[in-house]
């Protein structure tokens, strides 16, 4: 482009001025990509979950339990394979800053039920083996520092007293649907604490085929219908995705903030640009009489602008991807697998578009426009 | 000598737009400051209301959370002897043992896949009186015996079938609306009351999860809280009512306020380069009367200031136009999960005269910032080359 | 055929309620090779008339025809590469562009043609090398002196070989040394380069410095001196 260098010499006339502007649109960017990816990221925790597989809860309330007597009967309802369940256990550690979910298991059949839990033979042995073992997720060994073989001592809210653990497996999961900073034991060793038969909070069963999933759960449902405990069966994604609604006006919280926020800095790159188009308004005329047509002129204009909205895009929108990818960011546990999502970074590249149209095209048009005779006119 | 305002006032005039612009920036910066802490406010005040310094609140040891814990019938009574239960003017003990479950509904609008979990709270006689602040304000108190329940304001505006009249479907029954109730904005008009008895054979049993009484001598908390823990036949523990709820909002709250302080400080370092921007042209278009003004004797402290001032009070105007943008948002209700307590809890956006007054100075030190080093530009500027 | 032609050109102006009569019925010729120095009284319309035949105005009434080109009748986004390829612009003052080196501000019209990089900096390089400054081609106009500055806008007036040079007084803002420098550049284009050139001026120097001399008064022709032609 042979007229680039023109562009960038007059950015360079001001520097402070296009660094401070161009890093204004960096930073803008920079808060429109980490607010829509709160709200990507809560959509995408709704859409988590297998095809084939199905969650059972108390149909009065998803803290109510049901009862183990319910496993041997779901497993004879056709089109099931296989069936575990979990109990949430809701205990403290430390200080309690740091929040992270903790479930009582079965062993065997929670395994099976998840390969995305992905851990070494030998501590799934050991988890098999131990009644008081418990495995955690990758990130809990960052976070709190814990380490294979290390007892840990969790206070108990729902089941009292402290409770210790000893740690024989890491996992990793293969899947965004599980999260990385849970703690899983074992259900018999609750029971045997707790000193009562066991109940499940709730049933996760796998099915043979996925277009049967509403069949199977409307059979369920059928089944328990007048029993103690009526179960609402659904997929494991509509399980998911109830979480993500109990945040509730968050999108149109987080929407309108990145309006405002947008906007704002809308105001700052067109008050830059007006600002040197009115001090350039001699050279545009220089320009015309020279023989730059009024096309070229807009063009160049236009290019000063999108220069800056482009370079604040890529610092902007490239920062935000880049930090949240190496920092591993999750909000402490609330928000898994944040990651900037390439739709977010296209509506990113199409606000910068916008912005470079709404803060160049009026001093472009004008420069366009000017008429160089009044422009030239000096004092005789 | 002091450069007469009336100069900077006329200059500001003189370039509308980039003024106009300026001050829009800051004012948006500040109404989301402004909105984004009402929020948190919000929430933070709807839970401190809950609690009452005279109240105090007993679980079961070891719970944090009124859902978690579980006391029996024989706890309950004897909390309801002991001598630190303040006593009401009919002589019976200010004590409120209440059921607290969950249970799924779909708020208003919304489809049938998206819950919230809404606090169903049992409660006695005892209730309306221990519990603060409440005030029915339609319809009247649940008959005993009968499947009727009580509905808080908020929860009522933003969940169906919620007036005086219409019929509920929780825990498998059906429930009639018979009164709603505020609670002076706390977390409890969020909640659906209605008579232990009737709860009990529905959710948990022979159990309630809370008891909460009126302190004898509130002044004497801690003397109450060593004596019932120590005492043993009972195993709980003992809170202050209103530290109690204030902490469950702790997580939530902060979370809020830390986002709002994240989102506003960038919005604010971009609007602060505006005022930069602007006010650094201002110095050099102005750079010929700048120079008049020292070589007339102005000593450039007083330039310095007068450029400082004119920034402040572009930046003021902005603060005002974003006090006026927030303004409105005021008492809008809105809701969300509180995850410390896993409940569905409704509360208003709360624009308090002190929020006010921190976006004006917010603006103010924005505008400082901004219009500091061009002001020093100005002071310091070289006055033979500006006349040339 | 002369290289201009103006014919019963009337130009008015309006400012505000004002009308002003800048010519009536104006006609000269203004020939191939020509060194013509306008001159005349402030409010005369010379810089007007500079507009005019470079097709930056257009005439209220009347004809204008540069190279046989009906300027006065062309579109106005022909206008713009007629100009390019045919005018050579000097102004008083803010002739270059500080964020430019003397070189880049030469190779401005050059930008508009189809030359290679190699073949803009050759022509660049001839430019400045002819106005006497091709050692300073990385200058900023801020490094160059006022008369410096006028060499470089003519070295980027002549660069793109137009078929006239139009100067608006190009000396108003010099000392006379400077001054001096230019118009023996001017006169040099014009006898060796065989350039032709119109020059606005108050100056006399440059009156003398030209071979034919037009006196306007009130838009009207007075005088003119010099060789015909």
């Amino acid at each position: 482009m042979r007229f680039l260098h023109l562009v960038l010499a007059n950015l360079g006339r001001h520097k402070l001025r296009t660094l401070l502007t161009t890093a204004s649109v960096a930073l803008a960017l920079f808060l429109f990509a980490s607010l829509r990816t709160v709200v990507t990221t809560l959509d995408a925790a709704a859409r988590f979950g297998s095809a084939r597989r199905l969650v059972s809860t108390n149909a009065t309330g998803i803290v109510f339990p049901l009862p183990l007597s319910y496993a041997n009967k779901l497993r004879a309802v056709p089109g099931v394979e296989a069936v575990t369940w979990a109990n949430w256990f809701g205990g403290r550690y430390g200080d309690n800053k740091r929040f992270f979910a903790q479930f009582a298991v079965d062993p065997q059949s929670y395994l099976e039920m998840y390969p995305e839990i992905s851990l070494p033979e030998d501590q799934k042995q050991a988890f098999f083996r131990e009644r008081s073992s418990a495995i955690i997720g990758r990130r809990l060994v960052d976070v709190f520092g814990w380490r294979l073989g290390q007892n840990v001592t969790i206070r108990g809210t729902i089941f009292p007293g402290d409770w210790t653990f000893t740690i024989r497996g890491i996992y990793t999961p293969t899947d965004a649907v599980i999260n990385d900073d849970m703690l899983l034991f074992r259900h018999d060793y609750l029971e045997e604490r707790v000193g009562r038969p066991g109940i499940a909070g709730w049933y996760v069963f796998r099915i043979d085929d996925a277009n049967h999933a509403a069949q199977i759960a409307r059979t369920v449902d059928g089944q328990f219908k007048n029993s103690s405990a009526a179960t609402k069966t659904g997929t494991e994604q509509a399980f998911n995705a109830s979480f993500a609604t109990m945040w509730g006006n968050v999108s149109l919280l987080m929407g309108t903030i990145g309006l405002a926020v947008v906007f704002a800095i809308l105001l700052v790159t067109a008050n830059a640009m007006m600002m040197s188009a009115r001090e350039r308004t001699g050279e545009v005329a220089v320009l015309k009489a020279i023989g730059f047509s009024d096309r070229i002129v807009f063009g160049l204009v236009m290019l000063e602008a999108a220069a800056i909205a482009l370079t604040g895009a890529l610092l902007g929108l490239g920062g935000a991807k880049f930090l949240y990818k190496a920092t591993n960011f999750n909000a402490a546990g609330f928000l898994p697998g944040f990651d900037v999502t390439t739709s977010t970074l296209l509506l990113g590249a199409t606000v910068a578009l916008l912005l470079m149209l709404a803060s160049g095209l009026v001093p472009a048009i004008r420069a366009a426009r000017l008429p160089v005779v009044q422009a030239l006119r000096r004092v005789e | 000598m002091k450069i007469p305002l009336i100069y900077n006032a006329r200059s500001v005039l003189q370039r509308p737009m980039s003024t106009a612009f300026t001050a829009l920036g800051i004012g948006l910066v500040v109404a989301v400051f402004i909105g984004m802490l009402a929020l948190a406010n919000g929430f933070r005040a709807a839970l401190v209301r809950t609690g009452s310094d005279l109240n105090a609140l007993v679980l079961r040891r070891g719970a944090d959370t009124e859902l978690a814990s579980g006391i029996d019938r024989a706890t309950a009574s004897i909390l309801a002897a002991s001598p630190h239960v303040a006593s009401g003017a009919d002589g019976r003990p200010l004590v409120s043992p209440e059921v607290y479950v969950l249970v799924p509904l779909t708020r208003r609008g919304a489809d049938t896949g998206t819950v919230a979990n809404v606090v169903v709270r049992g409660i006695g006689e005892a209730a309306w009186k221990v519990r603060s602040n409440i005030a029915i304000v339609a319809g009247q108190p649940p008959h005993s015996g009968r499947a009727e329940v009580c509905v808080g304001r908020k929860m009522a505006a933003t969940f169906p079938n919620t007036g005086v009249g219409q019929t509920l479907h929780f825990g498998g029954r059906d429930w009639t609306v018979v009164c709603q109730f505020t609670a002076g904005g706390s977390a409890f008009e969020s909640e659906i009351w209605g008579e232990n008895e009737q709860f009990m054979p529905v959710f948990r049993g022979e159990v309630f999860q809370s008891v909460s009484f009126r302190l004898k001598d509130p002044a004497a908390f801690e003397e109450a809280k060593r004596a019932l823990e120590s005492d043993q036949r009972l195993t709980v523990d003992v809170h202050q009512e209103s530290t109690f709820y204030a902490e469950q909002s702790q997580v939530l709250g902060r979370i809020l306020q830390v986002l709002a302080f994240l989102v506003t400080s960038i919005m604010a370092v971009g609007a602060i380069f505006g005022a930069i921007n602007t006010m650094y042209a201002a110095v050099a278009t102005r750079a010929p009367e700048i120079a008049v003004l020292l070589t007339l004797g102005f000593h450039p402290l007083s330039v310095l200031l007068s450029f400082l001032v004119e920034s402040v009070l572009i930046a003021l105007v902005g603060g005002v136009i974003g006090i006026l943008l927030a303004l409105p948002i005021n008492g809008i209700v809105t809701s969300t999960t509180n995850w410390a307590s896993f409940s569905e809890i409704a509360f208003s956006f709360r624009v308090t005269p002190g929020l006010l007054l921190a976006g004006l100075v917010f603006a103010l030190v924005m505008g400082t910032l901004g219009g500091f080093f061009p002001a020093w530009r100005a002071a310091r500027l070289p006055v033979v080359q500006a006349l040339r | 055929m002369a290289l201009v032609e103006i014919r019963e050109v009337d130009k008015t102006f309006q400012r505000g309620s004002e009308r002003i009569d800048v010519f009536i019925g104006l006609t000269l010729d203004i020939a191939e090779g020509s060194f013509t120095a306008l001159m005349g009284p402030s409010g005369s319309g010379k810089p007007t008339l500079l507009n005019l035949v470079a097709g930056l105005d257009r005439p209220t009434r009347g004809s204008v025809r540069v190279a046989g080109a009906e300027v006065s009748a062309m579109r106005p986004n022909q206008l713009a590469p007629w100009r390019a390829r045919h005018i050579g612009f000097v102004f008083q003052q803010l002739n270059l562009l500080p964020v430019l080196t003397a070189y880049q501000n030469v190779e401005l019209p050059l930008l508009l043609t189809r030359l290679s990089r190699k073949e803009r900096d050759e022509r660049i390089r001839l430019a400045l090398g002819v106005v006497g400054l091709e050692d300073r081609l990385s200058h900023y106009p801020r490094q160059l002196s006022g008369g410096q500055e006028q060499r470089v806008a003519i070295a980027r007036a002549i660069v793109a070989d137009p078929t006239l040079v139009l100067l608006d007084e190009p000396t108003g803002q010099l000392d006379a040394r400077s001054s001096g420098d230019v118009l023996q550049l001017l006169g040099r284009l014009n006898q060796e380069f065989k350039k032709a050139i119109i020059i606005v001026t108050h100056d006399a120097h440059a009156a003398d410095a030209a071979r034919t001399v037009l006196h306007l008064d009130k838009g009207r022709l007075i005088e003119r001196q010099g060789a015909a032609v």
